[in-house]
């Protein structure tokens, strides 16, 4: 295998390319290669599979010298990885991401009316849209809140939406992420690796850039600043250096140039937040909280947090502190909610869904659960509140133990469960072991809601490195790959 | 600027120095043992016991090895990851302080401390160590200079910088004044000593070059070594950088650009402290401090710089540190689930 790789250049490889019928992001159906790909296989077509390797390792050495990793989770010395890296970038052609833009753009419009509604008049409820105790159950909905009124009304300032497309090529929405989003730097910090790598590619292809995400982010954080404040002083509120996204923390604070705190960093006096610095205490306006809601106050919610600030939410209810996202955003992640947000799209914004949902079936419905438990060895199961790939059954994969235990506990709680038919995720050619080979791959584009919705172009493509998984997250062998929006279309 | 960061840096700039002495003490006293005939084990004990003593772990080595053989002594005091006083344990500590305040410092500075950690923790570096000792420590002391270079030239040299800048200054001054006093057995309580043997000038030479300062000293005292000299020159030498008044006007003047007070006045007790020790060095002769006795003198220049430092920690940063913040904080980090790829994982 190796061998064979050395003998021959990249591109040639690619001539052996199956994508084993799949939708295939390069070939589509056919075997062809799709236009905006063609100019990207002709420069890989110049590169032998040795120098790709090379350039890969140089890569991996790159990001684990700056530190672009993550903590392993139970190794005793602390050992950090970095986050796989393929270097076959993803492309997407400019009409077909001027169509993802608006979908995404509909649909965080869509959630924060939501958010609003329901944490003020309940309209969506009245009408008969969504079933009240869906809300009212609902693990993150924050009853403390309603009636609170959100700086400018945005509820989900930062929201990192998932997409996949199906056997078809078609994009749906897996799920929305309106807490606290990450993994942004890995879009920025591919970027750079990959300009350093093939640096002639990017004129000849034509590639919209994403290093101003930064800027973005720190504009809508100072657009949500508390009234009357002339210079708002911003800053990023992170649980601490033994989170697994302290990186993105640290790296995203340094290139908006704003402080980086923890909770004990921050002080509330009369219903203003300071934060305590060598010369005193000093003001702070807003707040980009790394931190769940749980943990933010313990007077108010959890009252072991020791990363939260004493007092922080009665700051915010006085309004003399903003955050990002606001409180009671969680709601909208849950995947009972999900199932939901078409209906939304039509009650508030009353256009179709430009970006479909993946088929859900709410197991406290009962013909869904029905279908449910006769199905479960053909259905994907998740949980409603779980994410990063946990509380998941992979219904075709698992074993029949695993079926049985998932059938127990959807029976248990029908409320917290949904399932979804098995997508076949595109694919993606994806450099293995001297070759190029099949992989499959989601999109999470980061969405930013300030004065109005920015998305910067493409987002964080994520690739089951392992054969055959559909599973994208790192912890099941995910790593990752730039994505790239051309100017073009082809 | 934070007070929690302030401490970062702080202490990320002191066990970088603390790292780089590490490496000089032992180079030169493995070199030294060349010079000797072999050695019995108590001649090693000897030997090795007062080096061990200046990171003040005497006798953490004594209760868990034999005999001071050249092996144990390095694995205790470079490798060993459970001495948190090791080159090794240093050297995770300035990158877990770096880690920190990794939006503070400069990505240069950051990728050079990264690689340094990443290489002390490799196999590669035991086997440098193996093949050639020096070359080791030489890479050690090349990557704690060129920090502090990159530091001194790339960093704004703001209030975090002088930060660092105090962390350094009061390390290297405390290094310093321990070196010097690794020979006080061969010295009597009071006084100068009346002969110097040929062991013993081998032994203060040994100093003198565990202080980078052979080259300086002979400028000034020619080849002749002698504790008189050798004392005069590592604690009251204005101009050299790692005296003791150097270093001690290093931290002083760092101290002063973090306050904005002007010499001669204090604004805490830290300034007060460290403005009356340099005074005291600057004012006095060796043969008081001989007469006074080197290792009492020594001992309480140790004690005032621990002052010193305690003093700037109540002034800058005490109220960021509130009691209980450790086991139970670390769970509840990894626990915060950020919604995204790498999943939780755990610190070191």
């Amino acid at each position: 295998m190796t061998l064979l790789a050395k003998s021959k250049p990249a591109g040639s490889l690619l001539a052996d390319y199956n994508a084993n019928g799949f939708f295939d992001e390069m070939f589509g159906r056919e075997s062809d290669v799709l236009p905006h790909y063609e100019k990207l296989r002709g420069a890989l077509s110049r590169l032998a599979a040795e120098e790709f390797a090379a350039k890969r390792h140089a890569v991996d050495i790159a990001f684990l010298r700056q530190g672009v990793t993550f903590n392993v989770y139970g190794d005793s010395r602390g050992a950090e990885r970095i986050f796989p890296f393929d270097l076959v970038p993803r492309i997407i052609p400019a009409k077909e991401w001027e169509l993802l833009e608006r979908g995404l753009v509909q649909r965080i419009t869509a959630l924060n009316l939501f958010l609003h509604d329901i944490y003020h008049q309940q309209q969506i409820i009245k009408d008969g849209v969504i079933p009240a105790h869906y809300i009212l159950s609902g693990k993150h909905f924050r009853r403390e809140f309603v009636n609170f009124e959100v700086p400018k009304d945005i509820y989900i300032h930062v929201c990192g939406t998932d997409l996949i497309r199906n056997e078809k090529g078609e994009y749906m929405v897996l799920e929305d992420n309106g807490r606290c989003p990450s993994g942004v730097s890995y879009v920025l910090e591919n970027r750079r690796a990959m300009k350093r790598a093939f640096h002639g590619m990017f004129e000849s292809i034509g590639v919209q850039p994403v290093d101003h995400y930064p800027q973005e982010l720190l504009r809508m954080l100072q657009y949500i600043a508390p009234p009357g404040v002339a210079y708002p002083r911003v800053v990023l509120l992170t649980p601490g250096a033994c989170n697994s996204a302290y990186f993105e923390h640290t790296y995203l604070a340094r290139q908006m140039g704003i402080e980086i705190v923890e909770g004990r960093d921050l002080f509330v006096q009369d219903e203003h937040v300071f934060m305590r610095t060598t010369k005193g205490l000093q003001p702070v306006h807003v707040i980009y909280r790394r931190l769940d809601d749980d943990f933010l106050d313990p007077t108010v919610f959890r009252r072991d947090s020791m990363l939260g600030v004493p007092g922080l939410i009665g700051a915010y209810r006085a309004g003399n502190v903003s955050l990002a996202n606001s409180i009671g955003t969680g709601i909208a992640d849950d995947k009972v909610i999900y199932y939901f947000v078409p209906r939304m799209i039509e009650y508030y914004l009353d256009q179709k869904p430009i970006i479909p949902n993946v088929p859900t079936y709410l197991a406290s419905e009962e013909a869904d659960l029905k279908y449910i438990l006769a199905n479960l060895d053909r259905l994907v199961v998740k949980a409603a509140n779980e994410s990063g790939g946990y509380g998941m059954l992979m219904g075709p994969k698992a074993s029949s133990a695993e079926i049985e235990e998932f059938r127990n506990r959807v029976e248990a709680d029908p409320r917290n469960y949904i399932a979804q038919p098995m997508i076949s995720l595109s694919c993606h050619p994806t450099f293995v072991e001297g070759g190029f080979e099949g992989r499959h791959i989601d999109l999470r584009p980061f969405i930013l809601y300030g004065e109005k919705p920015v998305i910067v172009p493409g987002g964080l493509t994520r690739v089951a490195l392992r054969k055959g998984s559909l599973v994208v997250n790192s912890s099941q062998g995910g790593g990752s790959k730039d994505t790239w929006v051309l100017y073009g279309d082809e | 600027m934070l007070s929690r960061v302030a401490n970062s840096l702080y202490w990320m700039s002191r066990y970088i120095e603390r790292a780089e002495n590490i490496a000089r003490i032992l180079d030169v006293n493995l070199q030294l043992l060349l010079d000797y005939r072999s050695l019995n084990d108590a001649q090693m004990r000897e030997h090795w016991l007062p080096i061990i003593q200046t990171t003040g772990d005497r006798d953490a080595f004594v209760a868990r090895y034999q005999s001071a053989s050249t092996e144990a002594v390095a694995e205790f005091m470079v490798f060993a990851s459970d001495n948190q006083n090791s080159l090794v344990s240093s050297v995770c500590q300035a990158r877990e302080n770096a880690r920190m305040v990794r939006d503070q410092i400069a990505v240069e500075t950051w990728v050079e401390l990264n690689r340094l950690y990443l290489f002390v923790q490799s196999p590669q570096a035991r086997q440098m160590w193996h093949d050639s000792p020096t070359d080791f420590f030489n890479e050690i002391k090349a990557s704690s200079l060129q920090l502090i270079g990159l530091s001194y030239a790339t960093h704004i040299h703001n209030e975090g910088w002088w930060f660092s800048q105090a962390g350094k200054f009061i390390e290297r001054t405390d290094q310093t004044s321990r070196i010097l006093d690794i020979r006080h057995h061969s010295l009597p309580a009071r006084g100068l000593p009346q002969t110097v043997s040929q062991t013993d000038a081998l032994g203060w030479t040994a100093i003198v070059r565990s202080c980078s300062a052979w080259d300086a000293y002979k400028s000034i005292y020619g080849g002749e070594v002698h504790p008189r000299h050798v004392a005069e020159f590592l604690l009251l030498n204005e101009d050299f950088p790692r005296s003791v008044r150097f270093c001690v006007g290093g931290l002083n003047d760092a101290l002063r650009h973090i306050s904005g007070v002007s010499e001669g006045r204090f604004s805490n007790d830290g300034e007060k402290l460290a403005g009356r020790l340099l005074a005291e060095l600057q004012f006095s002769t060796v043969e008081e401090i001989f007469e006074y006795g080197l290792h009492d003198y020594l001992d309480q220049t140790q004690i005032k710089l621990n002052a010193i430092g305690d003093a700037m920690f109540k002034a800058y940063i005490f109220h960021a540190f509130l009691p209980g913040q450790d086991g139970e904080a670390r769970v509840q980090q990894e626990e915060q689930q950020q919604q995204t790829a790498p999943q939780p994982g755990r610190c070191a």
